[in-house]
């Protein structure tokens, strides 16, 4: 017991976490991440680790160090919506990448949180890109299901995961259909089978917000008990398809208390993906993906279901994709979408958010094509993808009460010419140097008559 | 007509390579050796122009000029005249007005799958890769070209791209030969085919070669096996005499004569420099490293050598050899002197070589490092021209050279600027103004979205 003590006691020692510093910034460019356009010679306050005040006219209260951003721009960090960050390595060594279990007999237990790497050069290379928070996924590997998601910041602390079980992720594109045994309907009816199976554990095995037992007591943003700890019950029907795990797994998917990103392309497919809400209402949906979002944005927009779309995808890749555009999200945006640029995953690194959420703004000029404003450009990189992760007004947005996430850019953070200069995540400025930037650092001069490189660090 | 006509001849004669000499000549020795050098000849003609002029635009020239309030002119093809608002526009030329807008050489890709990898992406249209064999210089990516692939139209009015070079992939050592195309829709690839430029020979270092034929349990399975592959194959090629048709050997000894350049896709560093000194060995030189993420460690050795560098701004992380890819990369290989080119190797990335362009020249900008934008344009212009061997026809907007042209609507190293209007060989082939003058395949045709901006 004396031994454990002092074991936390070291740990504790070693992982306090940085204190959040009071800054202000003054003088700058502020975009707030709402939507609105960029405000000038503007101020931001940031106390306790969450933002005060941000917008012109603010005064610095006393005692608040302040740092002169004349010229420069500030914003809220950005969020980078369905990524996976901290999963992986390098794409080609399998050994360092958890993005997919394509052996295991699990798919929808599948815990992202688990895996998480606070350390990952990914998310190191994408905080010194201006990417503060994330929800993080896997691929689908066995099934599809690819698991629960996590919502992550990307402080320099092993303190990573914010949330972790946020979303269930499911395919039901292409994908999904040779994962399920070979077509849409195999998708479709494992979904089915897959919820009422949830429903059905569910019902028996005790678990909060179930037929056997009430809603559990939530007290703010605490997580629910993970299904899987309360059950010992194993007797189950004779034809389920799913392991005791993922039937678990998907409960808080069948009865709402758990989000489910679908991702799904055709705009025939996007609607067989809203009409499940008519079997299972209770479903939580989130599109993921949506190539042809814009033929069926209106019935989307009346579904109220948000939509983490692909900015830049304009060719026929596959027969899921014909209509593909990159006037995609700007006409769902019209059409009253709630929709994020992303997803960001494999070589889409999240630091290219702002380059597409520019072309998407470029796309104003041109005759026929469907951009953003460059207000709802960089809001769908910031509090549209801190929205449909569940964290309005806490994160993406330079609100009074958010954390304090900000970034100091040398110039409009959209535009290809900049980038961060300084960054704090929860008022706690952070470290923008990795893998990356040592090289570069190395490599400024190619002089290796002295000593070799290698002495060089 | 007859200004085609002329133009087309222009390209041959301009271009002054060993492929167009072969139009004339090769029939008459067709039944012996050697052998017919151009049997798939370009059939590519530029399409009807009129006589232009762009006023009043920044005019990036492609070698590193930069003009304000410009004027650059073209007729029957080919640019007639670059200068400043002196430069009067003759009589019978159309006058567009580009205040506030920008104009550039046309865009050029040295590294595309478009047609051997086309969309949709299917494994009907997977025809980039022979990998039956670790070393097949006697496939040639013309003959995997589907001339219908949707990229391309999208490439050149997204990207403003002119011309591009197909290369087979990099599963093999020697993948085959490239092939350079104009930019324009055509029934055939012979109709695409730009004329008169140098066929290259795509080569392949490292991690792919070995694991796909490691994979097989064949050689070569390490990268010492990659080059005993290699040599012993330049070995055998050295004593071809022609004598009985190779078509592999028929493409390694135009190596070895100088007439096929090769692209070699290399990302590491040592990797580099023993391909140098392979191609040493053997009396080739190379002309690009394609995909040259750790270039920057070698900027000294790449400039003795003359090669060029062709990158990405910012790729990383999906492979080893991409491990220590950086930003600076580009503007680390210009500031020690050696050839930058950016490339796309994706048919998105071929829509925004302006911006992957911007982007590295950012980069470099933050560590003092500060290239021009005259001279970041040539990177996606003059350089690749210059690469691929077709720098004396196109990749600059000098007197007689192709009216390959992009007028852009803005700053095309602003994330907020796109093509407004796209001149191949003097022909209007893209104007964001008029829906009907931008290509839709007939893969799209009657399509959900066909016709869309994109």
């Amino acid at each position: 017991m004396k031994m454990l003590a002092s074991a936390l006691a070291l740990s504790v020692a070693l992982v306090s976490p940085a204190i959040a510093q009071d800054l202000a910034i003054t003088g700058a460019t502020v975009a707030t991440g709402d939507g609105s356009e960029p405000i000038q010679d503007a101020t931001v306050v940031v106390r306790g680790g969450r933002v005060v005040a941000a917008g012109s006219g603010v005064a610095v209260p006393a005692g608040v160090p302040v740092i002169d951003g004349t010229g420069k721009w500030v914003t809220p960090g950005l969020f980078s919506a369905v990524t996976d960050l901290g999963l992986w390595d390098v794409g080609a060594v399998e050994e360092s990448d958890d993005r997919e279990a394509e052996a295991s007999p699990f798919s929808a237990s599948l815990d992202m949180s688990v895996a998480i790497n606070p350390a990952s050069q990914h998310i190191l290379v994408s905080r010194m890109g201006g990417v503060t928070r994330a929800t993080v996924i896997g691929q689908p590997g066995s099934s599809i299901f690819s698991g629960q998601g996590a919502i992550i910041d990307l402080g320099e602390d092993p303190d990573t995961v914010t949330r972790a079980r946020a979303f269930q992720f499911i395919n039901l594109d292409e994908t999904g259909a040779r994962l399920a045994g070979g077509s849409r309907t195999a998708a479709h009816a494992l979904l089915r089978n897959a919820l009422r199976e949830a429903r059905d554990y569910g019902n028996r095995s005790g678990i909060a917000g179930t037929a056997s037992r009430p809603e559990a007591v939530r007290t703010g943003d605490d997580l629910p008990i993970d299904p899987r700890m309360v059950d010992n019950e194993t007797q189950r029907g004779e034809d389920v398809l799913l392991t005791r795990f993922d039937a678990a797994a998907l409960v808080p998917v069948a009865n709402g208390s758990q989000p489910l990103y679908v991702q799904v392309d055709r705009a025939a497919d996007i609607r067989a993906v809203l009409a499940l809400k008519n079997e299972f209402p209770q479903l939580d949906l989130v599109l993921v993906g949506v190539h042809e979002g814009w033929l069926v944005a209106s019935d989307i927009a009346a579904a109220g279901v948000p939509a983490v779309a692909f900015a830049l995808d304009d060719l026929p890749v596959a027969f899921e994709e014909l209509a593909a555009t990159q006037s995609n999200i700007g006409r769902m945006k019209d059409a009253g979408v709630t929709v994020a640029i992303g997803p960001f995953t494999d070589d889409f690194q999240p630091r290219f958010a702002p380059q597409f959420a520019g072309n998407l703004v470029g796309l104003q000029k041109v005759p026929g094509a469907t951009g953003l404003t460059w207000g709802e450009a960089f809001a769908a990189i910031t509090s549209v993808p801190a929205k449909i992760a569940g964290m309005e007004g806490q994160a993406g947005v330079l609100a009074p009460g958010a954390h304090g996430d900000v970034v100091i850019w040398d110039g409009d953070p959209l535009e290809l010419s900049s980038a961060p200069e300084r960054v704090w995540i929860d008022g706690v400025e952070q470290p923008l140097d990795n893998h990356q930037s040592a090289l570069r650092n190395r490599y400024r001069d190619l002089d290796r008559s002295e000593l070799p490189k290698a002495y060089d660090w | 007509m007859r200004f085609a006509a002329r133009a087309a001849l222009l390209a041959c004669a301009a271009a002054a390579v060993s492929a167009c000499a072969a139009d004339q000549t090769g029939t008459q020795s067709a039944s012996a050796a050697p052998p017919v050098s151009n049997p798939y000849p370009s059939t590519y003609a530029p399409y009807p122009d009129r006589p232009t002029a762009l006023v009043g635009a920044t005019v990036f020239d492609g070698l590193g000029g930069e003009m304000r309030n410009a004027t650059v002119l073209f007729e029957n093809g080919r640019i007639t005249g670059v200068g400043d608002a002196s430069l009067g526009v003759p009589a019978g030329y159309d006058q567009i007005d580009g205040t506030g807008k920008y104009v550039t050489p046309g865009v050029i890709d040295i590294h595309s799958h478009l047609g051997d990898y086309p969309s949709p992406d299917v494994g009907a249209h997977s025809d980039g890769n022979e990998a039956t064999s670790p070393t097949t210089p006697e496939v040639w990516a013309e003959h995997s070209v589907w001339p219908q692939d949707p990229g391309f139209s999208r490439a050149l009015s997204n990207g403003g791209v002119t011309s591009l070079q197909i290369l087979p992939g990099s599963a093999n050592l020697m993948g085959g030969r490239s092939v350079t195309l104009k930019n324009v829709p055509a029934l055939t690839v012979q109709g695409m085919k730009f004329p008169g430029a140098p066929y290259g020979l795509k080569m392949a270092c490292g991690e792919n070669p070995k694991r796909v034929y490691g994979g097989k349990g064949q050689a070569p399975s390490t990268r010492m096996g990659n080059f005993a592959v290699n040599r012993q194959t330049w070995i055998d090629a050295q004593a071809y005499d022609g004598t009985d048709r190779d078509l592999a050997k028929e493409t390694l000894k135009a190596v070895l004569d100088g007439e096929i350049k090769i692209h070699n896709h290399c990302y590491r560093a040592d990797e580099m420099a023993l391909v140098i000194d392979m191609a040493k060995e053997f009396g080739y030189t190379v002309s690009t490293f394609h995909h040259a993420v750790e270039s920057y460690k070698i900027g000294d050795l790449l400039r003795e050598n003359d090669i060029c560098s062709a990158v990405w701004a910012d790729w990383w992380g999906f492979k080893m050899e991409a491990y220590d890819g950086i930003l600076e990369n580009a503007a680390l290989i210009q500031n020690a002197g050696a050839c930058v080119v950016i490339h796309s190797d994706d048919q998105d990335g071929i829509q925004r070589l302006n911006q992957e362009a911007a982007k590295a020249q950012a980069a470099g900008r933050r560590i003092g490092i500060d290239i021009s934008d005259a001279a970041v344009i040539g990177w996606i212009t003059h350089n690749p021209a210059k690469a691929m061997g077709i720098a004396d026809e196109t990749g600059s907007l000098e007197i007689g050279k192709a009216a390959d042209v992009v007028l852009w609507n803005g700053d095309p190293l602003s994330v907020y600027s796109r093509p407004e209007k796209v001149w191949i060989d003097g022909a209007l082939m893209f104007d964001a103004n008029d829906p009907k003058r931008r290509p839709v395949s007939d893969f799209e045709l009657g399509q959900p979205g066909a016709g869309d901006v994109k």
